[in-house]
């Protein structure tokens, strides 16, 4: 045997053994899952000694994190655990933003996951906001984040359990924002249309279709998803109106769509811009979005729930 | 004649660099590049571009690290332990020259690496910023091929420059590879921590406030060469700072490589 046909012979052995290694783990894995809480661990939570730690490669390692972040949140919207749901999520963006302060997505979309109502998210206001207030005191002269915390007051209120809307805590914040210089000058407007008309539909369209002129584009998608929403708490409302109007002339509410639209084709119901059925309780005469809906839930400062 | 003598040892030095490691560094360098630019897009929410250029420049930092500490500590020492190092100073070449060929030969060896490695680094981003379309191009701090990039890469070089010089000074009296290794790494954690330490004296007021404090202005300030951040954000850097830093890198690279030329210059060979 020659020197070159040994090597050959190694070569295929090893490339076969690296099979059979894969297909062992793999075996292995359909028979006894590895437990996955391991993916649930955060060794580091101080954003100071992760600095320290990181050495010059802070910005990379807050990448990491900012990565490690989308994953978490990607994986527990996916996930039915129902105790201690996005843990992390906090803890990594703080992580992120301390070691780069100027990560300006990591505040402002880290907000938006954070302020996200269950199931979507963890419903924690109160982290968005402290978020996006980190992010004022590291860049005083980023408008978008005073902004964004008015915002999130606007939507979501205050946060969940006895957490209730703040309109004038929203105006406050907008007013923050346009007194940054190079504020757009439609924030004053928004602003007074929030002290005036909070809770209204159009406030909070404004401040969507401003949010979805963003540059960045996944801020964009979600404000474009908060309009659709907007879109389909004016259809609940508009709904409603039908149903109060067949109970006035018929002294009872409607037994289901086909009553309450007979000209509509047989079996069809309103859709949510999500293009979800709308539900409709006879009994109460209330119409909710479908929990099957991309757009669930609703935002706080809808009654449609 | 003389300048002659130091270039002869460094190209011996650059050759053999090259030889050894240079390209595989590259290569893997470029692979984790390929690879990385192709799988963060999906994972990222848009960031690809920061992190392409946050992974690039750490990359190129960390390779040139790997190459100042781990051939640094042994252009010298290996001489030595090979005892290659009686028959060149038996030629006509004092030891200072040889001193001064071998960090030049280093260096260049390192600037070499770099250079193709910024390379690699602007085609990847050339070729992101020209598939991203106009609106996620309005929503970069900084364009993709950003020219203020090299900045930073200068910076880097700049402080690989120092590090070199330091991991030479090791490799003159150490006998022991893995001591210099760990003597140069952890005067490199020193210096990248040596702003917290100069301002530990003004916080403690103490006597061992000061100690700290002055070994904060002696260790070399890597910290001042990290620019990385500032520039991938797109923030101005005044041509002011990157003078003064330039020079500090000058300065102390050649205290250092002078350090190793006195004790190299007083040691025996037997």
């Amino acid at each position: 045997m020659t020197s070159r046909v040994g090597v050959a012979i190694g070569v295929a052995a090893v490339a076969a053994l690296l099979g059979v290694s894969a297909a062992v783990l793999k075996a292995g894995d359909r028979r006894e899952p590895a437990p996955i809480e391991t993916e649930r661990l955060l060794y580091l939570r101080s954003g100071p000694v992760a600095r320290r730690l990181m050495l010059s490669f802070d910005a990379l390692a807050a990448d990491i994190y900012w990565m490690r972040a989308i994953q978490h949140y990607g994986r527990e919207r996916r996930s039915d655990r129902a105790a201690n749901r996005f843990e992390l999520l906090e803890p990594l963006l703080d992580l992120t933003t301390t070691l780069d302060p100027e990560f300006n997505i990591a505040y402002r979309f880290g907000a938006i996951f954070l302020a996200e109502l269950p199931p979507s998210g963890p419903g924690r206001v109160d982290q968005s906001i402290a978020l996006l207030k980190k992010g004022l005191e590291h860049n005083p002269g980023r408008w978008q984040y005073a902004f964004d915390i008015g915002f999130i007051y606007y939507w979501y209120g205050t946060g969940l359990g006895r957490g209730r809307l703040d309109y004038e805590a929203a105006a406050q914040w907008f007013d923050e924002a346009a007194k940054v210089p190079g504020a757009p000058i439609w924030i004053r407007q928004l602003a007074a249309m929030t002290r005036a008309q909070g809770g209204d539909t159009r406030g909070a369209r404004r401040a969507l279709q401003e949010l979805a002129t963003s540059e960045e584009p996944w801020l964009r998608g979600a404000a474009e998803r908060g309009l659709e929403q907007v879109s389909a708490i004016e259809t609940i409302a508009q709904l409603h109106r039908e149903i109060d109007a067949f109970q006035a002339k018929h002294q009872r509410r409607p037994a289901g769509w086909a009553e309450l639209f007979p000209n509509a084709p047989r079996g069809s119901a309103p859709v949510d811009p999500g293009g979800a059925p709308f539900e409709y309780d006879a009994a109460s005469g209330r119409v909710t979005l479908s929990a099957k809906s991309p757009l669930f839930p609703l935002p706080r400062m809808s009654d449609a729930q | 004649m003389r300048a002659r003598r130091i270039g002869l040892v460094a190209v011996h030095v650059f050759k053999e660099s090259v030889r050894d490691r240079v390209l595989y560094s590259i290569v893997a360098f470029a692979i984790v590049l390929v690879g990385a630019s192709v799988l963060i897009g999906q994972i990222t929410a848009g960031q690809d571009l920061k992190i392409l250029k946050d992974l690039g420049l750490a990359t190129i930092e960390l390779a040139g690290l790997a190459i100042a500490i781990f051939i640094g500590v042994g252009l010298v020492a290996r001489e030595i332990e090979r005892k290659s190092v009686h028959s060149l100073l038996a030629k006509p070449l004092p030891r200072w020259e040889f001193i001064v060929g071998k960090y030049a030969g280093l260096l260049a060896t390192i600037g070499i690496n770099v250079i193709l490695m910024t390379a690699v680094l602007y085609a990847l981003l050339a070729w992101t910023g020209w598939r991203a379309p106009e609106e996620l191009r309005r929503s970069w701090d900084a364009p993709a091929a950003d020219p203020a990039l090299l900045l930073a890469v200068l910076f880097v070089f700049a402080q690989l420059a120092l590090l070199t010089a330091v991991a030479l000074f090791f490799s003159t009296f150490s006998s022991s590879g893995l001591l210099s290794v760990v003597l140069t790494i952890g005067v490199w954690v020193a210096g990248l921590e040596s702003t917290d330490l100069r301002r530990f004296g003004e916080l403690t007021g103490s006597p061992l406030g000061a100690v700290v404090s002055a070994i904060g202005w002696i260790v070399p300030a890597f910290s001042a060469f990290d620019i990385k951040a500032a520039v991938v954000h797109g923030q101005h850097v005044p041509p002011a700072l990157v003078a003064w830093r330039l020079l500090y890198a000058v300065v102390y690279s050649a205290l250092t490589v002078g350090a190793g030329i006195l004790v190299f210059s007083r040691r025996e060979f037997r």
